[in-house]
């Protein structure tokens, strides 16, 4: 086999170099993985929520039968697991993306790299004070 | 002290083996000891045939990758006396084609690194009389972190998406991208955007962010990849809204 | 070949939209989640009545908010899925297929959402 811009003579693929295979479970392999793969299931939960949401629009949209249809199957013991799950996922989307969202981000004031930390210890605040606003909103009723 | 720790290292050799197998030593647990003087006591006095990669023996050059327990790590910086008693495996750098025993092949990183154009590209050179470029620390601050690889190809061992998807450039291909793209005295951004934007590029990223956990020299590989993908959204906004402002 | 570059030009593009649907998901959706999902249903907290959210939606700035809040992270799920699919069942030869139907699905709730917050009274 020619090499494409290799020293001349040199294969790139030998059939006596050994490749091995990569397992379909390879994310089982490795406790940081699984946590990886984790981290990117969040999405499926977060998606549920939007159709929850789309669901609950709907029920506004056909009046308040539906609407009081639809916090009935909220109070379905099922769908009360699904969403207990689904919190678990968000808020874990939540804190993985806290923690990785600095190192997108090169913050700098003044020349120096503003600390990690720092910018973590924002977003939680920011979280928090951005959940009290929308509690308020809901519970002000 | 008569303490001996076990080893467990893969061998393979393609004249013999159809696919890599493990081979028990006992070797002298002293504590000062890494995994590199191990394998350099088993070639001396055990089997002179095995066969491993080093040089420097002091955490700068990056020959010595391998997997120690699954993890990978430079040999010449990894103390048995850590893992003692429990015995440990030694294997080649993982999602490389292995040559023979711990022995990996690496010219597929060789070739991404030399695709994204790892050095200064000037619009035209400074003529000597005008001296030497000048940085402030403030400018070498900005790349000095990417500018530590020792291409010892580590996060290549660590990233799933090299292992699952042989065409991805890589964290240190990339990294160095950046290194060289945030240089103030490199004038060639636009010409590595063009290999990095690709599927194969940034794009392939997820950002697992194994690479900069295993990263010996605190590189922080992953983190460059996110923002380089930043820069290139930027990029695709300002090309979007000001599509007048030029090549 | 025409897909996979319109496709590259594409990628920077939904890479901003998954950030951006992350944001959202990550600051707003426990909030969200806890209270209509297990705060109400549970009766930690009173539910606000039918009157109570027509109210709130009386003011178009918070169907804007609940347009992005269905849009976005409904994108961040779309790109971040796709590659989960990739990586996680190896099925990359099916990328255009996998494309079609993350892509389409959250624009598909987009323009669903969108329908609902116009036409709700």
């Amino acid at each position: 086999m020619k090499s494409s811009g290799g020293a001349p003579g040199y294969t790139l693929n030998h059939p006596r170099w050994y490749r091995t295979p990569v397992s379909t479970y390879w994310w089982l392999g490795q406790w940081t993985y699984l946590k990886f793969v984790l981290r990117e299931l969040t999405s499926i939960f977060v998606a549920f929520f939007v159709v929850t949401t789309l669901l609950q629009l709907r029920a506004l949209y056909h009046g308040p039968q539906a609407y009081a249809d639809f916090q009935k199957w909220l109070k379905n013991p099922a769908v009360i697991a699904l969403n207990a799950v689904s919190f678990c996922f968000v808020v874990y989307h939540t804190v993985t993306w806290f923690a990785l969202a600095p190192r997108a981000m090169a913050v700098r004031v003044r020349g120096k790299r503003v600390p990690e930390a720092l910018i973590m210890a924002a977003n939680y605040a920011a979280w928090l004070a951005v959940s009290a606003v929308v509690a308020s909103f809901l519970l002000g009723g | 002290m008569d303490e001996t720790i076990t080893l467990e290292v893969a061998r393979y050799s393609p004249e013999r083996d159809a696919a890599p197998r493990f081979d028990t030593f006992q070797v002298p647990l002293r504590r000062e000891w890494v995994v590199l003087d191990a394998l350099n006591y088993i070639k001396d006095n055990t089997d002179g045939s095995l066969t491993f990669r080093w040089s420097c023996r002091m955490g700068i050059c990056g020959s010595c990758g391998m997997m120690v327990n699954g993890e990978p790590k430079l040999t010449c910086a990894t103390f048995l006396s850590d893992y003692a008693p429990a015995p440990l495996r030694v294997e080649p750098l993982r999602y490389f084609p292995v040559v023979r025993d711990l022995v990996i092949e690496m010219t597929d990183f060789m070739k991404k690194l030399q695709k994204v154009k790892p050095w200064i590209i000037r619009k035209e050179e400074k003529p000597l009389s005008e001296g030497e470029y000048l940085q402030t620390p403030q400018q070498l601050d900005s790349y000095k972190q990417y500018s530590m690889c020792i291409n010892c190809m580590l996060c290549y061992a660590a990233c799933p998406v090299y292992g699952l998807d042989p065409l991805f450039s890589g964290p240190a291909a990339i990294a160095l991208a950046q290194r060289y793209n945030l240089d103030s005295r490199d004038q060639g951004a636009k010409e590595r955007f063009s290999v990095l934007s690709q599927h194969e590029g940034i794009w392939g990223c997820t950002f697992v962010g194994e690479c900069t956990r295993v990263c010996p020299k605190h590189v922080d590989p992953a983190g460059a990849i996110q923002q380089y993908k930043l820069t290139a959204a930027k990029e695709w906004f300002k090309s979007l809204l000001m599509p007048w402002s030029g090549k | 070949m025409a897909g996979k570059e319109s496709g590259l030009r594409m990628e920077p593009f939904l890479w901003t939209l998954f950030s951006a649907g992350g944001v959202l998901a990550a600051f707003l959706i426990p909030v969200h989640l806890f209270l209509w999902g297990l705060a109400f249903p549970l009766g930690w907290l009173k539910a606000p009545g039918y009157e109570s959210a027509t109210a709130l939606l009386a003011h178009p700035i918070v169907r804007i908010y609940l347009l992005l809040l269905c849009s976005l992270p409904l994108f961040h799920w779309a790109h971040r899925f796709r590659y989960t699919l990739y990586d996680g069942l190896q099925i990359k030869h099916l990328n255009e297929v996998i494309n079609f139907c993350c892509y389409g699905s959250a624009l598909l709730g987009t323009a669903v959402a969108g329908y609902l917050l116009w036409r709700i009274p």
